[in-house]
């Protein structure tokens, strides 16, 4: 299609992802011009079964006629192919340590913190306590820090930085303290710094329409608890 | 003092500099990717076995405090977990600039490629595996096994893409993906025997099959991906420790 081909990148989202937002940073801080194609995943499109058949999600990166797939691995090519303003840092500890950062939010945050959107009483306190154990290991991430990439926005950042708005929503909806500023005011600090960066501002989906969305999602997921018998 | 991350030790007088030890155990399949790559690089390393059932080891908690969890690489008083992470770093650490003996691909897109497919590994390999080692109702088996199948399915597939004619993932010479997939071949080889199953189907994935055989030949390969008969080996230790613990 002549639109597709004026910009040579191409990106399948949807509007309320946090992981298409992370490649919608990436490129912003990289500069690139890129199309943008919203996707309705109940009704998915061809292009996007097209480009990846293997887990027909978003977001998908296209670049040159080539799909790449999965917030990570998307993040890793950006910034290999676009290498001015690194989002990895330059020597082989630090990179390591960035991607042990993405792989523990992976492994030990967003689980934990689902839990609290989408469980009652004992199974979200515990989620809650997990969620805020896990949080205090980034709080500590953040010592003598502005951002995760030190002075500048880097690789763990734009992966963390849909907490910064998801949280908060997170918070409103369960009544549940997650990020309490006296006890993780880096992190605080830094919610408040990656917002309001140069990057990150007019990017975010609007709470009003996102509040309902998890809202709901949380609803559903208590209903389907309870069981057919008791509802 | 150990932090989060890592240990910060000092080294001990007329230690080696490049002093390597990798924290794990010779049957872990993401233990044998670390090793592998170790090899491919030349470093000299040291596997120091440690306890990952509870207690665990002292070092491995205190390398590892996060997940408790083995491969943990300790280079330079640093300790580096996780086997993605690790053999990045690996490939990063000991990079001698040609990009000779690089692991990953020097493409952008070529290095997409294998960490899509690699993340696709762990994401649907390990779980079944497991499931189907620790022993399963037929119906259920059958499914994993078919899920095991399947993923194996478009890896045979996707070696067209990555291998590009050549005879491994990472064209002429093992790279990132192969250690990915072929540190699991013991794995899936000791399920088939134990469970009388056909996973990685000589018919049914011939590249897979060939690539395979290629694999476990190699050089920097040889010896580290342990048979099917050393798996059963530790499976019937460990089912006997298990039946012999009194019921609570």
């Amino acid at each position: 299609m002549a639109e597709e081909e004026e910009k040579e990148v191409t990106l399948l989202g949807t509007w309320s992802s946090p992981f298409v937002l992370r490649v919608k940073w990436a490129l912003r801080i990289k500069g690139v011009e890129y199309n943008y194609v919203e996707e309705d995943l109940r009704n998915k499109s061809p292009l996007l079964l097209q480009h990846n058949p293997v887990h027909k999600k978003v977001p998908v990166l296209v670049h040159k006629g080539r799909a790449i797939a999965e917030s990570s691995v998307i993040l890793h090519y950006i910034d290999e192919v676009w290498p001015l303003r690194p989002l990895l840092p330059h020597h082989p500890y630090e990179k390591a340590m960035a991607r042990f950062w993405c792989k523990f939010e992976a492994d030990k945050l967003s689980p934990p913190l689902w839990r609290v959107l989408t469980t009652r009483a004992e199974e979200q306190r515990e989620a809650q306590a997990s969620s805020i154990e896990s949080l205090g290991l980034l709080e500590n991430e953040l010592e003598g820090k502005k951002f995760f990439g030190g002075q500048t926005i880097g690789l763990v950042d734009v992966w963390l930085g849909a907490l910064a708005y998801i949280i908060p929503i997170y918070e409103e909806i369960t009544g549940l303290k997650l990020v309490d500023q006296s006890k993780l005011p880096r992190l605080c600090g830094w919610m408040e710094e990656f917002l309001s960066s140069p990057a990150v501002e007019g990017t975010l989906p609007p709470k009003d329409m996102l509040l309902p969305r998890y809202a709901a999602m949380r609803e559903a997921f208590l209903a389907k608890a309870k069981g057919p018998a008791q509802q | 003092m150990y932090s989060a991350t890592g240990i910060n030790c000092t080294p001990m007088a007329g230690a080696v500099v490049e002093d390597v030890k990798v924290l794990g155990l010779p049957l872990i399949p993401f233990v044998i990717r670390v090793l592998i790559a170790l090899r491919l690089k030349r470093v000299e390393y040291e596997l120091v076995e440690v306890q990952i059932a509870e207690p665990k080891s002292e070092i491995l908690v205190k390398s590892n405090p996060v997940y408790k969890k083995i491969p943990v690489l300790l280079h330079r008083g640093k300790s580096i977990c996780e086997s993605a992470v690790i053999v990045q770093y690996i490939d990063e650490e000991w990079s001698d600039g040609s990009g000779s003996s690089s692991i990953l691909p020097a493409d952008p897109f070529d290095r997409a490629l294998v960490r899509f497919w690699a993340a696709y590994i762990d994401d649907k390999l390990p779980a079944p595996v497991r499931a189907l080692r620790w022993g399963t109702e037929a119906e259920k088996a059958a499914e994993l096994a078919g899920q095991i199948r399947q993923a194996l399915g478009l890896l045979e597939e996707a070696f067209v893409e990555c291998g590009k004619g050549k005879g491994f993932f990472g064209g002429d010479a093992v790279g990132y993906l192969d250690i990915a997939l072929g540190s699991c071949l013991g794995w899936i080889r000791a399920l088939e025997k134990a469970k009388s199953v056909k996973l990685l189907d000589a018919e049914k994935l011939p590249r897979l099959t060939g690539w395979a055989e290629r694999f476990l030949a190699e050089e920097s390969v040889k010896g580290l991906v342990p048979d099917a008969d050393e798996y059963q080996k530790f499976y019937a230790a460990a089912e006997a420790r298990t039946s012999a613990t009194p019921a609570a």
